[in-house]
């Protein structure tokens, strides 16, 4: 009877069409759908010599996160335990919106990305991750003879 | 104030309009119990000396200035972080006790644990039968 008055969960259903719009509209996606909302959001910039990533994954244990980098496609997987009370416990969950769980994320990285030159460090719940890029694609100012 | 390091790459602003700038909410976790309330957020890349809590009357602002150090050549090429500050804002009920709150901070999560004041701890009524 109430489900009809209120439909299921209408903010769920918003974002489910913001999503669809987004996709819909997202020029060229990338194949591992590099999305908006995901967990952890990812920056990426580039310098000349080094490409940075910045994993936005607070309340990790470094020491639990995996970084592979397999040819070319650099993954990043993790889980975060729940900060919430166990069900028997008498307490009662008002907002739960911080993620939880197993993550995985996978960013494809350029062609000069250099496989020995990855360094990682993990610092107020940020994952940097530095990828060196090769040598012979780096800027380099031919002089005229 | 010059952040050359924020996240966004913007160039150093004043911290008036920063205000004005497009702030992210920091997904939150509340938890209650019978002797207050817990708190978590996800603020991740706020050092410990950019965050900031108040308690002004009944309303708790919870605001954090991200700060990333990075290249200075470093060109910015898909960013799904697209500000450097937090800020997210609660109304408390006047049963908890906003002069005991107490804060952790570690690794970009912050707790928040906020007690209940001492008359509005749970007290079991006896039910007596006439």
């Amino acid at each position: 009877m109430y489900g009809s008055l209120f439909p299921r969960d209408v903010l769920a259903e918003l974002s489910r069409l913001q999503s669809e719009v987004q996709r819909a509209f997202d020029i060229s996606p990338s194949i591992r759908g590099l999305g908006r909302g995901g967990f952890p959001a990812v920056n990426v910039g580039a310098t000349p010599e080094t490409l940075e990533l910045y994993v936005f994954a607070p309340g990790l244990d470094p020491a639990t996160v995996e970084v592979n980098l397999d040819r070319g496609a650099l993954s990043i997987a993790g889980s975060r335990k729940t900060e919430l009370p166990a069900p028997e416990q008498k307490a009662s969950v008002h907002i739960n919106e911080r993620f939880q769980g197993k993550f995985r994320r996978v960013v494809s990285l350029p062609d000069d990305a250099d496989p020995n030159g990855v360094s990682a460090t993990y610092r107020d719940g940020i994952l940097h991750i530095q990828v060196k890029r090769r040598e012979q694609s780096q800027p380099r100012r031919i002089t005229i003879q | 104030m010059s952040q050359s390091n924020a996240v966004t790459n913007q160039d150093a602003r004043g911290d008036v309009t920063d205000r004005n700038a497009i702030q992210l909410t920091p997904p939150v976790d509340v938890v209650e119990d019978n002797t207050g309330i817990t708190l978590y957020a996800d603020m991740p890349g706020v050092p410990k000396d950019q965050l900031n809590l108040n308690v002004e009357g009944d309303v708790l602002s919870i605001e954090g200035t991200v700060s990333i150090a990075m290249p200075k050549a470093m060109q910015s090429s898909h960013a799904e972080v697209n500000s450097s500050h937090y800020r997210r804002v609660f109304t408390l009920s006047k049963e908890l006790d906003p002069s005991k709150i107490s804060a952790e901070f570690a690794q970009g999560v912050l707790k928040l644990r906020i007690p209940k004041a001492d008359h509005a701890q749970p007290r079991r009524i006896e039910v007596r039968a006439n």
